[in-house]
C-alpha cells in the first residue's frame, strides 16, 4: 500500500503543483490519477520514488516512510513507464530491459535471461532481442518500456500516460495486454492520464484531480461515473458517462426475444402472421445452424408471394451482434443503435442467435440500472 | 628554386631515415600529446559546464579567447619558460584543442533527451553511475565528431610550432627545403603531414564504427560525420573564424 498524508509540493517558482493531498493506493490493484493538464498528477506520481520530493507531508510504500531509503535504492524497487518509452538509445532491447537487473548486481547471463523472458511476457519477438531501441515501432517500443519497469519484479509501478503516444488501435491491445498481466502479476499500479475511457477501463479506482493540484473525488470507476461530487468531476468525466456506465452492467440482464426470430426455410406467408402476432415490424432470419442472415420487414413480407421462403427474400444487413453472456449492455446498445432495424442481435459465443433486443427492452433495462448500483466494479469485458 | 626537379627521389631514399623519419615521428607525438591532454581537461570540463550551465558561457568565451592568439605568439610567450623542450609546443596546442573539444562534449551531453535522462533517474542509477553508463555513451558520437577536427587540425598546427624550431614536419619544409631553396622537402614534409591527417581521421571513423554501433544506419549519425568532414577541410590557417562553423554544427 502507498499512503499521501498531508502531502504538499511547492516548486521554487513558487507553483503549488499538489495541494495538501490525502490518499491510499491499495497494494496489488491500480490506481489510476486523472484530472486536465498540469493539475499536478506527474508531480504527485514522482513524489512516490522520490524523484520529486515533497514540501511537507509523508508518503509510505508498504508502511514505510520513504524519505528513510536511498533514493536510488528505492527506485530500483518501484517500475516507472512515461509516455516517450524513455528507452536508452545506445543499449539493445535486451539490455534496456535488463537494466535494473544490471544495476542490482545480478551477473549478466542471469539478467539477460531475465530479460528474455520480459520480452516473451510482453509480446515481443525473440529476434528483436538483439536491435536498437529506434529500430522498434512506438508500439514496440513502450512494450519494451513496460518489460523493463518490470524487470526486477517490483512490487509498485508508476506509469505516467505510457500509451497516449501510440495510436488507437495499438493503445487499446496495449491496454488489453497491461489488463492481462496485471491480472497475473497483481502489482501495485499507479497510472496516469488524460483519458477518462482508458482510466475507467484500467483502474480498479480513479482519483480525480482539479486544477491546483487537489483531489476532487477518489471512488471506483462504476461509483465515479455514477456519482460524480460534483460540477467540475462532471464534466471532466464527460456529460456521456451514463453511457459509459452502461459498460459496468451485463447484457444477461436482458431477455432476448425468440418470437421474432425465423428459419430462412419459413414461408412468407407463415412469417407474416408471427410478425403481426408479436406486433414487431421486423423479423430476423437465421439459417439452418441459427446463425443471423439478415432482417425482413413486414412489408417486404407483404409484397411477397406467401408461398416463398423467407431465405430468399431481400434480406437487410444485419450489422453488429452482442454475446449475451459475455457482452455489457453498452455493447447491446451499440448494436442496437448501428442496427438497420434499430434492434440488438444477441448471440452465443458459437455466434448462434439467442434472440433479439428490441428497443423498448433496451430502454427499460438501462432506465432500471439508472438508479441501481452497479452489480460489479469491475467493467464488463467482451473478447471480441 | 632555380633548375631543380620538383623532386628528387635520391634525396628522398638518402633522407629517408633521417631526418625524413625522425621528423615523422616528431610529428606524431607533437600531435597525438597534445589531444590527449586536450581530452583530459575537455571531459570532464565539458561535464561540469553541461552539470552547471551557467558555468558554460564563461568557459566558452575563455576558450575561443584562447583559439583566437596566434600559435606563433604563445610559443614565442612560453619560450622563457619551457625553452626549446617539446611543451612549447604542447602546451599551446593542447589549449587549442579545447575550443573544439569542449562544446562538443557539452553539445553532446545536451544532446541526451530529458526523457532518457529521467527514466535513468527512475531506474535507479546514481549520478555517477548515470553519466558513465548513459550520458557519455550517447553524447560519444557528436564528442568523436569534435575529436576528429580537432585531431586534424593539430596535426596540421604542429608544422607552425616548427617555425620556432621545435620539430616535426615542418622542420622538414622550413630548413631543408625553405632555406636551401629546395622544393623536394617541403612536398615530402607536405605529403607526409596530409596522408597523417587522413591516416588519423580514418582511423578515429572506424573507432566511432567500434563505439557506437546504435548509430550504424540511422540518419542523425551520418549527418554528423558529414559536419565533422566539412570542419576537417578547414584547417588552420584562419583558427580565429573557424569558431564559427564550429558553433555552427553545435545547434
Ligand atoms: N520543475 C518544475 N518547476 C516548476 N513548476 C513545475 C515543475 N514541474 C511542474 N511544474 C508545475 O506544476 C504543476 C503540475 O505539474 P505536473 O507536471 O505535475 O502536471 P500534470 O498533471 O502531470 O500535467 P500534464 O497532464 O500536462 O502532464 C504545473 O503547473 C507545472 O507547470
Ligand atoms: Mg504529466
Amino acid at each position: 500500500m502507498i499512503t499521501f498524508t498531508g502531502i504538499t509540493k511547492r516548486y521554487p517558482d513558487g507553483t503549488i503543483a499538489v495541494d495538501d493531498l490525502d490518499i491510499e493506493i491499495p497494494a496489488g490493484r491500480t490506481t489510476v490519477f486523472v484530472g486536465p493538464s498540469g493539475c499536478g498528477k506527474t508531480t504527485s506520481l514522482r513524489m512516490i520514488n522520490r524523484m520529486v520530493e515533497p514540501t511537507t507531508g509523508l508518503i509510505t510504500v508498504e508502511g514505510q516512510d520513504i524519505r528513510d531509503r536511498d533514493p536510488a535504492v528505492l527506485r530500483r524497487s518501484i517500475g516507472y513507464v512515461i509516455q516517450q518509452a524513455g528507452l536508452f538509445p545506445h543499449r539493445t532491447i535486451v539490455d534496456n530491459i535488463a537494466t535494473v537487473p544490471f544495476l542490482l548486481g545480478w551477473g549478466k547471463p542471469r539478467a539477460r535471461a531475465r530479460a528474455r523472458e520480459l520480452m516473451e511476457l510482453v509480446g515481443l519477438q525473440p529476434e528483436q532481442a538483439k536491435r536498437y531501441p529506434h529500430q522498434l515501432s512506438g508500439g514496440q517500443q513502450q512494450r519494451v518500456g513496460v518489460a523493463r519497469a518490470l524487470a526486477a519484479d517490483p512490487p509498485v509501478l508508476l506509469m505516467d500516460e505510457p500509451f497516449s503516444a501510440v495510436d488507437p488501435v495499438v493503445r487499446t491491445s496495449l491496454q488489453d495486454e497491461l489488463i492481462r498481466l496485471q491480472a497475473e502479476l497483481h502489482k501495485t499500479i499507479v497510472f496516469v492520464t488524460h483519458d477518462i475511457d482508458e482510466a475507467v477501463k484500467l483502474g480498479d479506482s480513479i482519483a480525480v484531480f482539479r486544477p491546483g493540484g487537489k483531489l476532487a473525488q477518489l471512488d471506483t470507476p462504476e461509483r465515479l461515473l455514477a456519482n460524480p461530487v460534483d460540477s467540475f468531476v462532471e464534466g471532466f468525466i464527460g456529460y456521456d458517462r451514463g453511457v459509459r456506465r452502461l459498460s459496468f452492467f451485463p447484457a444477461r440482464l436482458l431477455t432476448p426475444r425468440t418470437d421474432t426470430v425465423v428459419g430462412d426455410d419459413v414461408q412468407a406467408g407463415r412469417a407474416r402472421e408471427l410478425a403481426l402476432r408479436s406486433g414487431e415490424p421486423w423479423l430476423l432470419v437465421v439459417d439452418g445452424e441459427r446463425g443471423p442472415r439478415g432482417w425482413v420487414s413486414t412489408e417486404t413480407l407483404g409484397a411477397a408471394d406467401p408461398g416463398t421462403v423467407v431465405g430468399s427474400l431481400d434480406l437487410v444487413d444485419y450489422g453488429h451482434v452482442f454475446t449475451v453472456e459475455t457482452d455489457s449492455l453498452r455493447a447491446a446498445l451499440d448494436a442496437a443503435v448501428l442496427s438497420p432495424a434499430g434492434r440488438a442481435v444477441g448471440v452465443d459465443a458459437d455466434g448462434r442467435v439467442v434472440g433479439v433486443v428490441a428497443q423498448s427492452e433496451l430502454g427499460s433495462a438501462i432506465w432500471s440500472v439508472g438508479a441501481e448500483e452497479a452489480p460489479t466494479a469491475e467493467p464488463v469485458r467482451s473478447d471480441g | 628554386m632555380g633548375d631543380q626537379p620538383l623532386i628528387r627521389w635520391d634525396w628522398i631514399a638518402r633522407n629517408w631515415d633521417d631526418p625524413v623519419g625522425t621528423r615523422l615521428l616528431e610529428h606524431i607525438q607533437l600531435a597525438l600529446v597534445p589531444i590527449l591532454i586536450g581530452l583530459l581537461i575537455a571531459v570532464p570540463l565539458g561535464v561540469v559546464c553541461a552539470r552547471w550551465r551557467w558555468l558554460y558561457p564563461s568557459v566558452f568565451t575563455g576558450v575561443n579567447i584562447l583559439y583566437a592568439v596566434p600559435s606563433i605568439a604563445l610559443f614565442f610567450l612560453l619560450l622563457p619558460y619551457t625553452g626549446f623542450t617539446q611543451w612549447t609546443a604542447i602546451i599551446p596546442l593542447s589549449l587549442y584543442t579545447l575550443a573544439i573539444l569542449v562544446p562538443n562534449v557539452v553539445d553532446g551531453l545536451y544532446q541526451v533527451p530529458q526523457h532518457v535522462r529521467q527514466a535513468a533517474i527512475a531506474m535507479g542509477f546514481s549520478p555517477l553511475r548515470r553519466l558513465i553508463q548513459v550520458e557519455l555513451p550517447i553524447a560519444l558520437p557528436v564528442a568523436i565528431a569534435g575529436l576528429r577536427v580537432a585531431a586534424v587540425a593539430t596535426i596540421s598546427m604542429v608544422s607552425v610550432a616548427s617555425l620556432v624550431g621545435l620539430g616535426g614536419l615542418g622542420q622538414l619544409i622550413l630548413t631543408d627545403g625553405f632555406r636551401r631553396q629546395f622544393p623536394t622537402p617541403i612536398i615530402v614534409g607536405i605529403v607526409l603531414s596530409v596522408l597523417l591527417a587522413f591516416l588519423v581521421d580514418g582511423l578515429l571513423v572506424l573507432m566511432q564504427r567500434l563505439l557506437t554501433p546504435w548509430t550504424r544506419g540511422s540518419e542523425r549519425a551520418a549527418r554528423r560525420t558529414s559536419a565533422a568532414r566539412r570542419e576537417a577541410g578547414a584547417g588552420t590557417t584562419a583558427p580565429a573564424t573557424d569558431t564559427g562553423s564550429r558553433r555552427a554544427e553545435a545547434t
